[in-house]
C-alpha cells in the first residue's frame, strides 16, 4: 500500500503546469487535494512517473461572484466551500451536499476540481454541477474553453479534459428568484460513497414544479439527468399522485448496476425512494 | 528506461519543532512522521483515507496522514498526537477515554482524540448525533463507539462547566 516511486513537481504557474503535462503525456498526472488521487497511487492502480503538484497555485483558489454567476476556482476546498456564505446564498444546492462529501479531515484537503477530474461515479460533486446547469472551465495550451457539466462527464472515470490541459474553475450560474434546491442520498455509513443520491433544482410557486432538473449519481458511470422525471413533474403539484407517477419515470431515466454494496433493484428503489423525499423537500421548501 | 527519483529536502515545524529531512517523493506524511520522526502515535491503517487512523493536524487542520505526501507539508506547522499530549489540552479527553473505556485496543485512539480536538473546537457543544456524524470518518473495531461518545459527551459537558 505504498506508491511506486515518482518525481514531484510544485509549478508556480500554470503555464508551467501546461508545459510539464505536453512534455511528460500520460506519465504525468496533477495533484490538487490528493483525496481520491493519492489512494488510487497507494493501491498503485495509478502510477505516474511525475506528480505535478498545483497547491502552490493560489490563483486557482477562490470564490468569487461576476454578475450572474459564481467562479469556483479549481483548488477551492469543500471546507471553504461548505462554510462559504457566497454559495449559500447564490448556490444552496452546493452548501447541501457538502457535508455529504466524506468527512471533516477530506474536506479540508479535497477540492472542487479535483471531485470533477476524478469523475467518480459516486461524487455529489459532477451532480450538483449538472442540476445547476454549471460550466467548467478548461485550460490548455491555446487558452481557456468552457465546457458544460452535462458535456464534460462522458463515461466512468471518464471526462472532457485532454491529457494536456488543467481544469482551472467552474462556473455557476446564482439561483434565480422562485427557484429552489434539493439533495439527499444513502450511504452505508455517513461519508461513505452513496449507494444512490439525488441532485436536484427547479422552480417551485407554491406546491407546483415547474423546470425540475433532478440528476442522479452512484446510479451509473456519470451523473444521470433524469429528463422523464423531470417531463412527468413539468408544471404539476407535488401530492400523492404526481409522485406516484415520477416514480414510475425513473424507470425511464436510470438502468442501474449491481456491486458490492447492493442490487440494481434495491438502487431503483432508492432512487424512486430519494425521487419522493427530493419533491416533498422542494414543495415544502 | 529507468527513471531517476530526486531526493527532495523539505523543513517543517513538528510539534513546535524545526525538522529538516531528505526524502523520497513517494513517502506520505505520517510515514515522514513514524519513520523519519520517530512519532509512532500516529497509526497507519488503510492507506486509503477510510479508517481516520492516521489523522494530524497541518496548519491547524486534521488531515489525513496517508493522503498527503510529505514532501507537501513542507513548510507547514505539524500537529500530532505527542504534541497535543505534551501541551496538555487534551488531558482531559485522555481522562475521559480511559475512564470510560473508550481505547480498548488503542489503534484508532490518537485518530480519533484529534478529530474530537477539531469537531470540539468548531462545535463545543455536540449532540450525540452530531458527535457520531463528525467521528464517521475514524473507525473504532473495539468499542462498537458508545463509549466513544460518552467519553466525548461528558468532556464536552465538563468544558461548558457543567
Amino acid at each position: 500500500m505504498k506508491p511506486s516511486a515518482f518525481n514531484y513537481a510544485k509549478p508556480s504557474s500554470v503555464d508551467e503546469v501546461l508545459g510539464l503535462l505536453s512534455e511528460y503525456g500520460d506519465e504525468a498526472t496533477i495533484l490538487a487535494g490528493g483525496q481520491s488521487l493519492v489512494p488510487t497511487m497507494n493501491m498503485r492502480l495509478s502510477a505516474p512517473s511525475l506528480v505535478i503538484d498545483i497547491n502552490g497555485l493560489a490563483e486557482l483558489s477562490g470564490i468569487s461572484s461576476n454578475g450572474e454567476s459564481l467562479r469556483i476556482g479549481a483548488l477551492t476546498r469543500h471546507v471553504e466551500i461548505e462554510n462559504s456564505s457566497e454559495i449559500a446564498e447564490h448556490a444552496p444546492l452546493i452548501t447541501m451536499a457538502m457535508p455529504s462529501i466524506a468527512h471533516p479531515a477530506i474536506r479540508n484537503r479535497g477540492t472542487m476540481g479535483g471531485s470533477i477530474a476524478m469523475a467518480d461515479p459516486a461524487a455529489e460533486m459532477p451532480a450538483c454541477l449538472c442540476a445547476l446547469g454549471a460550466e467548467i472551465e478548461i485550460t490548455g495550451g491555446s487558452g481557456a474553453r468552457k465546457v458544460a457539466a452535462t458535456d464534460f462527464f462522458k463515461g466512468l472515470y471518464d471526462t472532457d479534459l485532454g491529457g494536456d490541459e488543467i481544469i482551472t474553475a467552474i462556473e455557476i450560474p446564482k439561483i434565480s428568484a422562485g427557484y429552489r434546491s434539493a439533495f439527499d442520498e444513502l450511504a452505508r455509513r455517513h461519508g461513505d460513497y452513496a449507494m444512490c443520491g439525488a441532485a436536484a433544482h427547479a422552480k417551485v410557486d407554491g406546491l407546483v414544479i415547474s423546470d425540475l432538473r433532478l440528476v442522479f449519481f452512484a446510479v451509473g458511470g456519470t451523473p444521470v439527468v433524469a429528463a422523464a422525471v423531470g417531463s412527468a413533474m413539468a408544471d404539476q403539484t407535488v401530492d400523492a399522485i404526481s409522485i406516484v407517477a415520477a416514480q414510475h419515470a425513473v424507470e425511464d431515466d436510470l438502468s442501474p448496476f449491481d456491486d458490492l454494496q447492493c442490487s440494481a433493484t434495491l438502487r431503483m428503489h432508492y432512487a424512486k425512494e430519494l425521487t419522493k423525499r427530493i419533491l416533498n423537500t422542494l414543495a415544502a421548501g | 528506461m529507468t527513471t531517476v527519483i530526486e531526493q527532495i529536502q523539505i523543513s517543517a515545524t513538528v510539534n513546535g519543532e524545526k525538522v529538516t529531512r531528505l526524502i523520497e517523493p513517494r513517502l506520505s506524511l505520517v510515514d515522514f512522521l513514524r519513520n523519519e520522526l520517530e512519532l509512532t502515535g500516529t497509526h497507519v491503517g488503510c492507506e486509503h483515507g477510510v479508517c481516520g487512523a492516521c489523522t494530524v493536524r497541518v496548519n491547524g487542520e486534521i488531515v489525513r496522514g496517508c493522503l498527503m505526501l510529505a514532501v507537501q507539508a513542507g513548510g507547514t506547522e505539524i500537529m500530532t498526537i505527542e504534541g497535543e499530549s505534551d501541551g496538555g489540552e487534551i488531558a482531559d479527553l485522555q481522562k475521559a477515554f480511559h475512564e470510560r473505556n473508550a481505547a480498548q485496543c488503542g489503534f484508532c485512539t490518537p485518530g480519533l482524540i484529534m478529530t474530537t480536538t477539531e469537531l470540539l473546537k468548531t462545535n463545543p457543544d455536540p449532540n450525540r448525533a452530531e458527535i457520531r456524524e463528525y467521528l464517521s470518518g475514524n473507525y473504532c473495531r473495539c468499542t462498537g463507539y458508545e463509549a466513544i461518545v460518552d467519553a466525548i459527551e461528558t468532556v464536552a459537558t465538563e468544558r461548558k462547566g457543567g
